[in-house]
This record gives structure tokens, sequence and C-alpha cells, in this order.
């Protein structure tokens, strides 16, 4: 495969005269793990509808694996895996039926599916559960044979639409595990999530998206040294916000204040701590900067649902 | 605009979605086809002997032998329109099916198109299983009446399209009462399921002469009683254009609200 594997040029919809997605554009190489950033609807999952020629643009293009889209978009679809939000596995069939039928929709033969049902099962660590029915499943384990499913016709690209919202912490682990895998495996993958600490183990490069429109592109670390100043200290308890218009205000490059806690970015940490460790009643905590600082101070910290 | 409004793209791409439905429905056919058969012969028994033993002959023959082409009639259209509506909604509202299957090659036409061949595909085998139960009965013994079976994939198509548009517009299951009880029970009391239709008033008649069912039951009838119906071309053809009109009108409902 050469050249882009997805791009997307200048791309807008409007829904009751309301821009959903603005001037979205962005280039996916082969091989790379791309991912959108953003708060609850910031426009993350109408972008990859757009991108799968699942709804037209009011303007702009897509072309998806060398096909154009919406065009020819079910010609690129051949070629491509989808991960929903939600998960839509069939509550009729078994695990190794979801997978066959799912299969045909590709027009796979028989044999072809039958022959890679196996791999996938041993992939998603449910090759005990073959027979089982989807309803015996755990939230993790959907969320595994979801993923398993579209792998079924061996795609270049995979889509992910949030892949480990509502799991625990182990079944989140696997599933990256899971996707790193495919990474080493050369595919592509396009994710929307809204765990920076996702975005920072998986991506190699991504967007922040809030209100429809692209608001910075690069890589984790790229993004990190752009925006924010290299260290935060959160500082709490009684008479922080005394100290925080006091001494921190001249301390530190940047002040947030959410609630009752006050966080100072610095570039330089170190004055700002002796100042902490001469007041006895602020309880602080100094840590590298890192994406989801990255991600509220671009989108904001006021609640958007 | 053109893709709302264009024609249906039909592609054979809707057959492993077809093949799906017919896998669930393997699963549960014994309990499906002593639904599709109680229903009507509850009605053929207990209306046709009961109500039957009490009448004179009725359009010329037994009651329970004018009843049971009425009721060939009736199950199918309701066996499509079930399918079509609260099967259909189910598969697209509820379990998000139609979303996983549109993530692959497999269009929202292709899909319609699916479950519109499978409605048909229920008309036909409740349809036969009424048919063994009145060949048993001995309540039609001509050659004629196997045309029936060639009938009732055709209601399907007509009642599966209709009940599709039905659930293009709806959002959740209490929706579909309206179009049983508004459209469908006072045209099966309009078509002649139950009593000829020349008892009606002349208005009603009128009314009766433009519904689907009406159209099938004067095929299915004739044919039931061995006779070879009149006007076969008119009534397959208001028959079609009902099904062509209601697919049309569910693709461009469909395609409204699935892919804006």
């Amino acid at each position: 495969m050469n050249g882009v594997a997805l791009a997307a040029h200048n791309l807008r919809k409007r829904y009751d005269g309301q821009d959903v997605v603005a001037d979205v554009s962005f280039g996916v190489a082969p091989g790379e793990c791309y991912g959108l950033l953003g708060p609850n609807g910031a426009g993350k999952t109408t972008t990859l509808r757009l991108c799968l020629g699942l709804t037209d643009p009011d303007t702009g293009s897509v072309v998806l694996m060398q096909k154009p889209v919406p065009g020819e978009a079910r010609a690129a679809r051949l070629r491509v895996g989808v991960v929903p939000q939600m998960d839509n596995l069939d509550p009729d069939f078994t695990v190794t039926e979801n997978l066959l039928v799912y299969g045909r929709y590709f027009g796979l033969g028989e044999g072809v599916i039958r022959d890679r049902i196996p791999q996938l099962l041993e992939f998603a660590g449910l090759s005990s559960r073959a027979a089982s029915r989807i309803q015996a499943l755990s939230g993790g384990m959907k969320r595994r044979l979801t993923l398993a499913r579209a792998l079924i016709n061996d795609p270049d690209i995979v889509f992910m639409d949030e892949p480990t919202t509502g799991l625990d912490p182990q079944a989140r682990h696997l599933i990256w595990e899971r996707l790193k895998q495919l990474l080493a495996e050369g595919k592509t993958l396009v994710l929307t999530t809204h765990f920076m600490e996702e975005a920072e183990r998986l991506c190699a490069r991504l967007a922040i998206m809030d209100r429809g429109r692209f608001i910075t592109e690069g890589s984790p670390r790229e993004l990190i040294a752009r925006h924010i100043e290299p260290h935060v200290v959160e500082v709490h308890g009684d008479g922080v916000m005394g100290w925080a218009d006091g001494e921190a205000a001249k301390l530190a490059s940047r002040l947030e204040r959410s609630g009752d806690t006050v966080f100072c970015y610095a570039t330089e940490p170190a004055p700002l701590l002796a100042s902490l460790s001469s007041g006895e009643e602020l309880r602080y905590l100094h840590r590298p900067a890192n994406l989801e600082d990255v991600f509220l101070k671009l989108t904001g910290r006021e609640l958007r649902d | 605009m053109t893709r709302i409004f264009g024609p249906p793209l039909l592609s054979l791409r809707f057959v492993p979605v077809w093949r799906r439905n017919l896998l669930v429905w393997r699963k549960l056919a014994i309990a499906s086809v002593l639904g599709n058969l109680a229903d009507p012969l509850i009605y053929v028994l207990g209306l046709g002997y009961g109500l039957g033993s009490i009448l004179p002959e009725v359009g010329g023959v037994s009651y329970v032998t004018f009843l049971a082409a009425g009721m060939v009639c009736s199950s199918t259209m309701n066996t499509a329109s079930f399918e079509a509506m609260y099967s259909a909604f189910s598969r697209m509202h509820v379990q998000r099916t139609w979303d996983a299957i549109m993530n692959t090659p497999v269009n929202l036409d292709d899909v319609v198109l699916a479950e519109l061949v499978w409605a048909a595909s229920k008309s036909f085998l409740s349809g036969l299983s009424i048919l063994v139960v009145i060949w048993a009965l001995g309540l039609s013994s001509s050659p004629l009446s196997f045309w029936v079976l060639v009938l009732t994939p055709l209601i399907g198509l007509t009642f599966g399209a209709l009940g599709l548009a039905m659930t293009a517009l709806a959002w959740n299951y209490d929706f579909f009462m309206y179009y049983f009880t508004l459209v469908m029970t006072p045209m099966m009391m309009l078509s002649g399921v139950f009593f000829p239709v020349e008892q009606l008033p002349a208005p009603f008649q009128a009314v009766a002469a433009v519904l689907p069912l009406r159209h099938a039951v004067e095929l299915a009838r004739p044919l039931l009683l061995g006779q070879v119906p009149a006007q076969v071309p008119l009534h397959f053809a208001v028959l079609l254009a009902y099904a062509g009109a209601g697919f049309y009108a569910a693709m461009i409902l469909f395609r409204r609200r699935l892919l804006k």
C-alpha cells in the first residue's frame, strides 16, 4: 500500500443550521495510529461517519484506501474494519455465528471465513467461548469480539469509535495490547477517544476537536511541548485561594482553578515547591504535564453534555 | 438530495442480510410456524365452524370455506406487517444490527431490500402452513389452490413494503398500534375477509376497491374454490403498485433517518 490510507479535505457537515463538523482536514499514513480527541459532542463520531461514507458532507471530500467517498464507499469499505461506539453484536447468535454472518456481508466465501475464525477467537481471547451466546459475555469480552468481528475481512485500516469506553482497567489494557499488535502487523488505526492515556499510549499523531473543528494536531509530545508548560503542581487545602492570589501568581507562569484545587503550570517548578513546603496546611502534587492538561487548556473545564 | 430521493440502488449484497434473518428464524422455527398457524386456525375453527353453523351459505359456499380464503390473505398480511415493523424495528433501532451491517460493503438500500424480501419469505411460509391446514380440513381440493402459493409472497411484498415505511417513521413500538388499529383492522373489515364486500354500503365498497387486501382476497378466494379469478392483471398490478410505492417511500424515509 502506498500514499495515504485516509485523506479528508475541508469536511463540513451541518445539522439544523449548526456546524457539527467544520473545515476538518487530515491525513493518515499507512500503518499509523491516528487519534481524534474531543469532549462529548465535539464531532468525532460524525467525522468517522463522513470518512466511511455513511453520511454525505455538505462540502469537502474524503479519499479512503484510494477510493473517493461516498462515491466509491462500498469498494473502500471492503478494505476497512469498524469498531462502533455502541456494541451491536447479534444477540440471537453465538460468538462463532457472529463472525460467520459478518464475514458474509463482505462477500467472503464460507471456507475463507471458517478458516479465519479460530485465529480471530484466539486474538480476542475467546477460543473457549466459541459456542457461547452473546448475553453470556462480559462487557470486555463483547468489546474484544467486536474488535475480532472488525478484522474478519483482514482490513488494512480499522476505525474505532471509543474502543475502551465503559471497560474496567484490565479489559482496557488488554484491548490496548491487541491494538498495538495490530499496529505491529502494519494495520492503520483511526480511533476516537476521550481517554488521554489511551491517546498517549497508542497514537502516533492526534487531533484535538472541539465544536466540530480541529483545534490542534500533532504527536502527543509535540502537543504538550507546543501548548503547555512542562511542570504541573496541583494544590489544595485551606487557604489555597489566598496562596494562589499571592505567591503562586508570581511564581507560576499560569494558574487554573477548578473547585477548590489550583493547577499551577510552570517551566521551572522549584520556587513553587519551595513556597509550598513552607505553607503547612497546603497539600500538593507535582507531576509532568500530560495530554490531559493540553486537552483541558484547549477545550476548557466546563461540562459538556 | 439525489442520495435521498434517488431510485433504490439494488444489488445482490442483500442476500447475506436475508440469510442472517433466515439463520435467526431457523433457531426459532417451530415456535414461529406454530405462531403462524395458531391465529388463523383459531379464526377458521372458531368463526368458521362456530359462526358458520348458524349461517346459511355465504357467497355460494359454506362459511368456513368462504372464510378460509380471507384467512390466508389476512394472515400473510399480518405476518409481513409484523416482520417489517416489530422485527425490523428491533434490528434497526434496538439491536443496532443495521448499523453493524452498514459498516461493511452492504448499503442501506441492500438492508431495506433484504428486510422486504425476508418479510415476503415469511409470508410465504405462513401462507403455506395455512394452506396445508386448509387442504387437510378438506376446505379446498382444487389444483388451482396451488396458485395461492404464488400469491402469498406478493401479499408479503405489498404489506412488507408498507410496514417498512411505518418502521422508518417509528420511534418506539407503540407507534405500530396506530397502523394496526387505524389501517389494518378497518382494511380487514372492508376487504371481504369475513363477509362479502357486497354487504357493505356503496361508499364503503368504493373504498374497498382501492385497498390492497381486497385485491388479494379477490385472487385467493376463486383459486381456493377452483375457479380462475377475474381481472387477474388488475389485482396483480394493484398489489405491485402498493409494493413499489411503499418500498420507495420506505427507502426515502430510511435514508433521511439513517444517512443524515
